[in-house]
Protein backbone atom coordinates (compact mmCIF):
# COMPACT_ATOMS: atom_id res chain seq x y z
CA UNK A 1 0.00 0.00 0.00
CA UNK A 2 2.78 2.28 0.76
CA UNK A 3 4.72 1.72 -2.14
CA UNK A 4 1.59 2.18 -4.54
CA UNK A 5 0.87 5.64 -2.92
CA UNK A 6 4.49 6.38 -3.44
CA UNK A 7 4.03 5.68 -7.21
CA UNK A 8 1.02 7.58 -7.57
CA UNK A 9 2.46 10.03 -5.87
CA UNK A 10 5.32 10.08 -8.26
CA UNK A 11 2.93 9.49 -11.04
CA UNK A 12 1.12 13.03 -9.87
CA UNK A 13 4.18 15.00 -9.63
CA UNK A 14 5.36 14.25 -13.25
CA UNK A 15 2.05 14.95 -14.62
CA UNK A 16 2.00 18.52 -12.47
CA UNK A 17 5.18 19.15 -13.72
CA UNK A 18 4.88 18.55 -17.80
CA UNK A 19 1.56 20.65 -17.14
CA UNK A 20 3.23 23.69 -15.70
CA UNK A 21 6.48 23.00 -18.33
CA UNK A 22 4.01 22.71 -21.34
CA UNK A 23 2.45 25.92 -20.35
CA UNK A 24 5.55 28.02 -19.45
CA UNK A 25 6.08 30.61 -22.48
CA UNK A 26 9.52 31.87 -23.05
CA UNK A 27 9.66 35.69 -22.31
CA UNK A 28 9.06 38.20 -25.42
CA UNK A 29 12.63 39.13 -26.58
CA UNK A 30 13.54 42.72 -26.34
CA UNK A 31 14.57 44.93 -29.03
CA UNK A 32 17.99 45.54 -28.71
CA UNK A 33 20.91 43.55 -28.08
CA UNK A 34 22.68 44.18 -24.93
CA UNK A 35 26.16 42.04 -24.63
CA UNK A 36 26.42 39.82 -21.38
CA UNK A 37 29.44 41.77 -19.89
CA UNK A 38 27.29 44.95 -20.06
CA UNK A 39 25.01 43.31 -17.60
CA UNK A 40 24.23 43.93 -14.06
CA UNK A 41 25.31 41.05 -11.66
CA UNK A 42 21.78 40.55 -10.44
CA UNK A 43 20.82 39.35 -13.87
CA UNK A 44 24.36 36.98 -14.04
CA UNK A 45 23.33 33.42 -13.40
CA UNK A 46 25.97 32.13 -11.42
CA UNK A 47 27.62 29.14 -12.63
CA UNK A 48 28.97 27.27 -9.37
CA UNK A 49 26.06 26.23 -7.60
CA UNK A 50 25.03 24.52 -10.65
CA UNK A 51 27.93 22.23 -11.22
CA UNK A 52 28.01 21.79 -7.38
CA UNK A 53 24.37 20.98 -7.77
CA UNK A 54 25.03 18.48 -10.73
CA UNK A 55 27.83 16.68 -9.05
CA UNK A 56 26.04 16.84 -5.96
CA UNK A 57 23.01 14.89 -7.34
CA UNK A 58 25.36 12.29 -9.09
CA UNK A 59 27.20 11.52 -6.29
CA UNK A 60 23.76 11.86 -4.06
CA UNK A 61 22.13 9.12 -6.52
CA UNK A 62 25.09 6.72 -6.22
CA UNK A 63 25.45 6.46 -2.80
CA UNK A 64 21.98 6.34 -2.07
CA UNK A 65 21.56 3.70 -4.71
CA UNK A 66 24.41 1.36 -3.05
CA UNK A 67 22.84 1.81 0.59
CA UNK A 68 19.26 0.62 -0.65
CA UNK A 69 21.18 -2.48 -2.41
CA UNK A 70 23.23 -2.83 0.69
CA UNK A 71 20.74 -2.95 3.11
CA UNK A 72 18.05 -4.93 0.74
CA UNK A 73 21.23 -7.20 0.74
CA UNK A 74 21.20 -7.56 4.55
CA UNK A 75 17.52 -8.01 4.60
CA UNK A 76 17.46 -11.03 2.26
CA UNK A 77 20.61 -12.43 4.41
CA UNK A 78 18.75 -11.96 7.31
CA UNK A 79 15.60 -13.64 5.75
CA UNK A 80 17.92 -16.52 4.07
CA UNK A 81 19.27 -17.68 7.73
CA UNK A 82 15.92 -17.52 9.17
CA UNK A 83 14.49 -19.71 6.64
CA UNK A 84 17.28 -21.90 6.39
CA UNK A 85 17.19 -22.82 10.05
CA UNK A 86 13.76 -24.01 9.61
CA UNK A 87 13.92 -26.22 6.81
CA UNK A 88 14.66 -29.64 7.76
CA UNK A 89 18.45 -31.64 7.39
CA UNK A 90 18.00 -33.10 3.33
CA UNK A 91 15.43 -30.67 2.57
CA UNK A 92 17.21 -28.25 0.17
CA UNK B 1 32.95 -10.56 -2.89
CA UNK B 2 35.36 -12.36 -6.03
CA UNK B 3 39.10 -11.41 -6.92
CA UNK B 4 37.37 -9.50 -10.06
CA UNK B 5 35.17 -7.71 -8.01
CA UNK B 6 38.29 -6.31 -5.83
CA UNK B 7 39.94 -5.54 -8.63
CA UNK B 8 37.36 -3.05 -9.73
CA UNK B 9 36.44 -2.12 -6.95
CA UNK B 10 39.63 -0.20 -5.83
CA UNK B 11 39.94 0.57 -9.97
CA UNK B 12 37.06 2.15 -9.32
CA UNK B 13 37.74 3.96 -6.30
CA UNK B 14 41.23 5.50 -7.65
CA UNK B 15 39.44 6.98 -10.61
CA UNK B 16 36.68 8.61 -9.17
CA UNK B 17 38.92 9.88 -6.65
CA UNK B 18 41.00 11.32 -9.12
CA UNK B 19 38.63 12.65 -11.76
CA UNK B 20 37.80 15.79 -10.12
CA UNK B 21 41.81 16.92 -10.61
CA UNK B 22 41.17 16.10 -14.12
CA UNK B 23 38.00 17.99 -14.21
CA UNK B 24 39.17 21.05 -12.00
CA UNK B 25 42.32 21.48 -14.60
CA UNK B 26 40.77 20.39 -17.84
CA UNK B 27 40.29 24.18 -20.16
CA UNK B 28 37.21 25.75 -19.32
CA UNK B 29 35.09 25.94 -22.67
CA UNK B 30 34.99 29.27 -24.30
CA UNK B 31 31.29 30.28 -24.95
CA UNK B 32 29.91 28.57 -21.32
CA UNK B 33 32.26 28.70 -18.92
CA UNK B 34 32.62 26.74 -15.73
CA UNK B 35 29.14 25.18 -16.51
CA UNK B 36 30.58 23.32 -19.11
CA UNK B 37 31.99 20.92 -16.67
CA UNK B 38 28.89 19.02 -15.99
CA UNK B 39 29.54 17.45 -19.53
CA UNK B 40 32.04 14.71 -18.00
CA UNK B 41 29.76 13.65 -15.64
CA UNK B 42 26.54 14.25 -18.12
CA UNK B 43 27.89 12.68 -20.88
CA UNK B 44 29.54 9.85 -19.02
CA UNK B 45 26.54 8.91 -17.10
CA UNK B 46 24.08 9.41 -20.42
CA UNK B 47 26.48 6.59 -22.23
CA UNK B 48 27.21 4.61 -19.24
CA UNK B 49 22.87 4.37 -19.21
CA UNK B 50 22.86 3.57 -22.95
CA UNK B 51 25.51 0.74 -21.82
CA UNK B 52 23.59 -0.63 -19.69
CA UNK B 53 20.12 -0.17 -21.43
CA UNK B 54 21.59 -2.68 -24.23
CA UNK B 55 22.37 -4.90 -21.52
CA UNK B 56 18.91 -5.00 -20.16
CA UNK B 57 17.66 -5.43 -23.65
CA UNK B 58 20.13 -8.28 -24.62
CA UNK B 59 19.82 -10.27 -21.44
CA UNK B 60 15.61 -9.85 -21.52
CA UNK B 61 16.00 -11.48 -25.12
CA UNK B 62 18.20 -14.47 -24.02
CA UNK B 63 16.08 -14.99 -20.66
CA UNK B 64 12.61 -14.81 -23.19
CA UNK B 65 14.58 -17.26 -25.81
CA UNK B 66 16.66 -18.96 -24.29
CA UNK B 67 14.95 -19.53 -20.31
CA UNK B 68 17.84 -18.39 -18.66
CA UNK B 69 16.81 -17.09 -15.05
CA UNK B 70 20.11 -15.99 -14.84
CA UNK B 71 19.76 -13.61 -17.48
CA UNK B 72 16.53 -12.42 -16.35
CA UNK B 73 18.33 -11.39 -12.87
CA UNK B 74 20.82 -9.63 -15.06
CA UNK B 75 18.37 -7.63 -16.87
CA UNK B 76 16.22 -6.73 -13.77
CA UNK B 77 20.05 -5.45 -12.40
CA UNK B 78 20.61 -3.70 -15.50
CA UNK B 79 17.28 -2.16 -15.92
CA UNK B 80 17.49 -0.90 -12.22
CA UNK B 81 20.60 0.77 -12.89
CA UNK B 82 19.61 2.62 -15.68
CA UNK B 83 16.89 4.48 -13.81
CA UNK B 84 19.29 5.52 -11.29
CA UNK B 85 21.59 6.79 -14.27
CA UNK B 86 18.65 8.31 -15.89
CA UNK B 87 17.92 10.13 -12.70
CA UNK B 88 21.31 11.59 -12.87
CA UNK B 89 21.04 12.45 -16.63
CA UNK B 90 17.97 14.54 -16.74
CA UNK B 91 18.76 16.21 -13.21
CA UNK B 92 22.41 17.21 -14.00
CA UNK B 93 20.90 18.00 -18.10
CA UNK B 94 18.72 20.58 -16.83
CA UNK B 95 21.11 22.13 -14.43
CA UNK B 96 23.41 22.83 -17.55
CA UNK B 97 20.79 24.22 -19.26
CA UNK B 98 19.68 26.26 -17.09
CA UNK B 99 22.63 28.61 -17.48
CA UNK B 100 23.58 27.57 -21.25
CA UNK B 101 20.35 28.06 -22.59
CA UNK B 102 18.32 30.04 -20.05
CA UNK B 103 15.97 27.43 -19.42
CA UNK B 104 15.78 24.14 -17.29
CA UNK B 105 13.70 21.54 -19.97
CA UNK B 106 12.58 21.76 -23.67
CA UNK B 107 10.74 19.72 -25.04
CA UNK B 108 12.88 18.88 -28.13
CA UNK B 109 13.28 15.25 -29.45
CA UNK B 110 16.55 14.49 -27.60
CA UNK B 111 15.44 15.43 -23.88
CA UNK B 112 12.20 14.18 -24.30
CA UNK B 113 12.86 10.60 -25.81
CA UNK B 114 15.40 10.29 -23.02
CA UNK B 115 12.52 10.88 -20.55
CA UNK B 116 10.51 8.61 -22.21
CA UNK B 117 12.84 5.81 -22.32
CA UNK B 118 13.54 6.50 -18.60
CA UNK B 119 9.84 6.27 -18.19
CA UNK B 120 9.99 2.96 -20.13
CA UNK B 121 12.42 1.66 -17.61
CA UNK B 122 10.79 2.71 -14.99
CA UNK B 123 7.43 0.73 -15.46
CA UNK B 124 9.94 -2.30 -16.57
CA UNK B 125 10.57 -1.67 -12.73
CA UNK B 126 6.83 -1.39 -12.01
CA UNK B 127 5.74 -4.32 -13.82
CA UNK B 128 8.54 -6.07 -11.99
CA UNK B 129 7.19 -5.09 -8.47
CA UNK B 130 3.03 -5.38 -9.29
CA UNK B 131 2.72 -7.69 -12.17
CA UNK B 132 2.10 -10.56 -10.35
CA UNK B 133 2.92 -14.62 -12.42
CA UNK B 134 4.32 -14.17 -15.37
CA UNK B 135 5.75 -10.19 -15.27
CA UNK B 136 9.26 -11.25 -15.34
CA UNK B 137 8.53 -12.60 -19.42
CA UNK B 138 6.24 -9.16 -19.86
CA UNK B 139 8.90 -6.78 -18.55
CA UNK B 140 11.54 -9.17 -20.43
CA UNK B 141 9.82 -7.97 -23.67
CA UNK B 142 9.62 -3.94 -22.15
CA UNK B 143 13.37 -4.22 -21.34
CA UNK B 144 14.03 -4.97 -25.28
CA UNK B 145 11.51 -2.13 -26.13
CA UNK B 146 13.55 0.30 -23.70
CA UNK B 147 16.83 -0.80 -25.34
CA UNK B 148 15.49 -0.15 -29.12
CA UNK B 149 14.77 3.10 -27.95
CA UNK B 150 18.63 3.88 -27.72
CA UNK B 151 19.18 4.61 -30.70
CA UNK B 152 16.55 6.64 -31.28
CA UNK B 153 17.76 8.84 -28.30
CA UNK B 154 21.45 9.25 -29.63
CA UNK B 155 20.50 9.86 -33.12
CA UNK B 156 17.71 12.01 -32.27
CA UNK B 157 20.11 15.17 -31.81
CA UNK B 158 20.88 14.72 -35.59
CA UNK B 159 17.80 14.01 -37.13
CA UNK B 160 15.32 16.48 -35.94
CA UNK B 161 16.12 20.22 -34.96
CA UNK B 162 17.09 20.68 -31.36
CA UNK B 163 18.50 23.10 -28.88
CA UNK B 164 20.65 20.10 -27.45
CA UNK B 165 24.45 19.44 -28.73
CA UNK B 166 24.92 17.35 -32.13
CA UNK B 167 26.61 13.54 -31.61
CA UNK B 168 29.95 15.55 -33.08
CA UNK B 169 30.39 17.17 -30.03
CA UNK B 170 32.57 14.63 -28.61
CA UNK B 171 34.57 13.24 -31.69
CA UNK B 172 35.82 17.18 -32.45
CA UNK B 173 36.40 17.47 -28.55
CA UNK B 174 39.44 19.56 -28.28
CA UNK B 175 42.51 17.17 -27.03
CA UNK B 176 42.63 18.63 -23.53
CA UNK B 177 39.23 18.19 -22.83
CA UNK B 178 38.73 14.68 -24.64
CA UNK B 179 41.09 12.87 -21.71
CA UNK B 180 39.43 14.17 -18.88
CA UNK B 181 36.20 12.99 -20.31
CA UNK B 182 37.41 9.81 -21.67
CA UNK B 183 38.63 8.99 -18.10
CA UNK B 184 35.30 9.54 -16.68
CA UNK B 185 33.87 7.62 -19.01
CA UNK B 186 35.90 4.64 -17.72
CA UNK B 187 35.33 5.30 -14.69
CA UNK B 188 31.81 5.60 -15.24
CA UNK B 189 32.25 2.01 -16.91
CA UNK B 190 34.06 0.52 -14.00
CA UNK B 191 31.40 2.04 -11.35
CA UNK B 192 28.26 0.35 -13.35
CA UNK B 193 30.05 -3.32 -13.79
CA UNK B 194 30.55 -3.12 -10.14
CA UNK B 195 26.65 -2.17 -9.48
CA UNK B 196 25.93 -4.97 -12.10
CA UNK B 197 27.72 -7.39 -10.50
CA UNK B 198 26.35 -6.32 -6.93
CA UNK B 199 22.82 -6.11 -8.14
CA UNK B 200 22.93 -9.53 -9.59
CA UNK B 201 24.19 -11.07 -6.77
CA UNK B 202 21.10 -9.75 -4.91
CA UNK B 203 18.73 -10.78 -7.36
CA UNK B 204 20.94 -14.28 -7.06
CA UNK B 205 20.22 -14.74 -3.13
CA UNK B 206 16.52 -13.65 -3.35
CA UNK B 207 15.99 -16.72 -6.06
CA UNK B 208 18.00 -18.64 -3.36
CA UNK B 209 15.57 -17.63 -0.99
CA UNK B 210 12.36 -18.29 -3.38
CA UNK B 211 13.94 -21.64 -3.91
CA UNK B 212 14.03 -22.15 0.38
CA UNK B 213 11.09 -21.12 1.01
CA UNK B 214 9.71 -23.61 -1.64
CA UNK B 215 11.49 -26.41 -0.44
CA UNK B 216 10.35 -25.36 3.13
CA UNK B 217 6.50 -25.90 1.78
CA UNK B 218 7.07 -29.42 0.60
Amino acid sequence: MKRLMCVLATFAVIMLASGRLSAWQPPAAQDGFVPVEQLGNEERLPAAPLVAGAYGVAWGAILFYVWTIRRRLARIERELADVARRVPPGGR
Amino acid sequence: MTRLFTVVLIVCIGMFGYAPFLIVNAPYESTMGLVQKIFYFHVAAALTMFLSAFVAGIASAVFLLGRRPSMDRVAVAAAEITVVLGFIVLVSGPLWARKAWGVWWQWDARLTSTLVMWLVFQSYLLLRTYGGPGSDRLSSAVGIFGAALVPFVYWSVNMWRTVHPTTNVVPTLDPSMRGPFLFCVLAFFCLYALLLMTRTALETRRAELDALYLSLED
